[in-house]
């Protein structure tokens, strides 16, 4: 899976605002394919970092490259090549499932023939062909979510951001949507994923570990749980709060 | 081109999909427009006056007779000497006193001058000079009427209804109603779109997708373009033929103006979405910054030269009362372009500062 390409880069990223420093030297690699996981309690800098690698925000100073593209100046071609999805709700509660898989195709520019191609798809992949029509708003939550990640790519992006995106989901579903997730993986396509769930952390193939605006930790899941001799990657997590309480 | 065209199509479904909007959209201009045209216009019925009649003569009680059987005044007594009048006006029930000099008869027909007095009760100077209108209109047509020898001077009316010959007070309400509701609609709707978004959370995967900001604003703007247009010509239709209010000016000219107007308010819309993050603050700011000012400071209910002069001044920048100005200068004077250009250039002069600023504070959210 590792893979030697990098797929973003950064390295001394600072983002202040004003006296504030949200992202304070931020360096790390993220490699083609993989699974990244961004942890960090409420605060930590996640958002903000995010922000900036989706070319919503500018650093700075610090290097950015994201698949290629600069985020100081090539936001714009950033944009072209990533997918996002939200902890909030990223579908239109008034659209049928088609709408929305036709509305996101077109704003990423795919054609009328390659839209009606992908979202079949699409729903056979699901398994949902019969939801087709039926508005977002009256389907269950599970389901909204396993959408709008399968629409998060279907430009076929370079790298995929989500931003917390199994909150409020029961186990079994957020099982199924880590096999979604593995399946983009699959296909090269890069995962960028911020949880709260420590379990999930588990389940990626390499995490970073944020807090107070800065890099405490970062590897592979079993390294890390060496590193800090902790049974869990939960552990590795509290661990790393309380050195953060005592500073 | 295909990415905007996916974008605006979205805004129309987003709409035709929510009946209540669409409800309001085309539901209040109808009603507001019947009830401020009816009850308004009603309301100047059956006004309480009293009468001081120190002639009592033949043409004096004629004049009386006309002014109570046209219908606007209803006769709440005679008034005997001037210490009454105050204790009249305190009970409330007479809005304006007349009174009529002793022989007055004589002097008409013998001078060719009689005097009358109108005495109103200014606590509403709206009302009271609507009243004075009126009595004067009444006057005027009863001196032409009935008194052939008056042709040089006569009664002298002081006032007079300019441009409203019948005294018909839906005129006056018509450009005022559509000022108001097109501000409304389109800066609340268009509002609210944005805000919605932000609410829900969809704002940030349209502004991570490729799709630039301008872009954005403007599927949102472009179906209320339409529907606001729409809904300024059934305003139109409604009050021509419900009320007969006439356009005697080019109905080219405007449309143009109404275009520029709905241009305006919404790009107040898209400003007011900047500054509130939830439907709710962009509901209140709408109505507040809005509404109240366009119905209280505009000219359209109480006439701008009677307010103190603060408030004279902060009607300078609400934009209906500069398309008030318009309307009533095209609609109802025929006025061409000459005479409304300066307003014209007031209303593009906004329309491009709100969009200006605007756009800052998009960019400064986007780069924060």
């Amino acid at each position: 899976m590792e893979s030697d390409r990098i797929i973003i880069e950064v390295k001394d990223l600072v983002k202040k605002f004003g006296w504030f420093v949200a992202n304070d030297q931020l360096c790390f690699n993220v490699y083609q394919g993989e699974v990244f996981g961004f942890l960090g309690a409420n605060g930590a800098g996640k958002t903000t970092a995010i922000r900036i690698l989706c070319g919503l925000s500018k650093p700075t100073s610090g290097r950015v490259i994201v698949a290629g593209f600069d985020a100081f100046s090539q936001p714009e071609k950033i944009k072209k090549v990533i997918g996002y999805m939200s902890q909030r709700f990223s579908l239109y509660d008034d659209l049928t499932v088609y709408e929305n898989i036709r509305l996101f195709g077109g704003i990423y520019g795919l054609t009328r023939s390659e839209i009606k191609k992908r979202s079949e798809e699409l729903l056979n992949r699901l398994e949902i062909p019969d939801l087709r029509d039926r508005l977002i708003g009256s389907i269950p939550l599970g389901w909204k979510q396993k959408l709008a990640f399968s629409i998060a790519v279907l430009h076929k992006p370079k790298i995929v951001f989500l931003d917390e995106p199994t909150g409020g989901v029961d186990p079994i579903t957020r099982r199924q949507f880590w096999e979604l997730i593995y399946e983009a993986s699959k296909q090269g396509i890069t995962i960028f994923v911020t949880t709260h769930y420590m379990d999930e952390a588990e389940y990626c193939d390499r995490i970073c570990i944020l807090a107070e605006g800065k890099v405490k930790a970062l590897g592979k899941p079993d390294q890390l749980k060496k590193t800090f001799n902790a049974e869990t990657i939960d552990d590795v997590f509290y661990q790393i709060a309380r050195e953060d309480k005592q500073t | 081109m295909n990415r905007f065209l996916s974008f605006v199509k979205k805004e129309f479904q987003h709409i035709f999909r929510d009946r209540k909007t669409l409800l309001i959209l085309f539901g209040m201009p109808v009603a507001q427009l019947l009830i401020f045209g009816y009850v308004i216009t009603n309301d100047f019925r059956n006004i309480g006056i009293a009468v001081m009649d120190q002639a009592r003569d033949q043409k004096s009680e004629l004049l009386v007779n006309r002014i109570f059987s046209s219908g606007y005044f209803l006769n709440r007594g005679q008034v005997y000497n001037i210490d009454e009048i105050s204790s009249k006006f305190k009970s409330g029930k007479v809005k304006a006193v007349l009174v009529i000099e002793p022989s007055f008869t004589n002097n008409l027909i013998g001078k060719g001058e009689a005097r009358v007095q109108i005495l109103t009760d200014a606590s509403d100077p709206n009302l009271a000079s609507t009243i004075v209108g009126y009595l004067s209109g009444i006057i005027y047509k009863f001196q032409m009427d009935d008194v052939p020898f008056s042709e040089a001077r006569g009664i002298i009316a002081e006032t007079r209804m300019v441009y409203n010959e019948n005294l018909e007070g839906a005129f006056m309400f018509v450009p005022g109603t559509i000022a108001l509701i097109l501000m409304l609609i389109s800066a609340l709707l268009t509002s609210i779109s944005v805000t919605r978004e932000k609410e829900v959370g969809t704002m940030e995967v349209l502004l991570v997708s490729p799709l630039k900001p301008a872009l954005i604003i403007a599927g949102k703007v472009t179906p209320y373009v339409f529907l606001a247009f729409a809904n300024g010509i059934v305003i139109l239709l409604l009050s021509y033929f419900v009320f007969g209010v006439p356009v005697e000016g080019s109905l080219i000219l405007l449309l143009l103006a109404l275009l520029l107007y709905i241009t305006l308010s919404l790009s107040i819309g898209i400003f007011f979405s900047t500054l509130a993050s939830t439907q709710q603050v962009a509901m209140f700011l709408s109505l507040f910054a809005l509404m109240l000012p366009t119905v209280l400071l505009s000219g359209f209910i109480y006439p701008i030269e009677n307010m103190p002069w603060p408030l004279q001044w902060l009607s300078l920048i609400l934009p209906p009362r500069w398309f008030i100005v318009i309307l009533k200068d095209i609609m109802l004077k025929g006025n061409g372009i000459a005479y409304i250009w300066d307003e014209g250039l007031i209303l593009i002069g906004m329309t491009v500062f709100f969009i200006a600023i605007s756009i800052k504070k998009f960019k400064i959210r986007l780069e924060s």
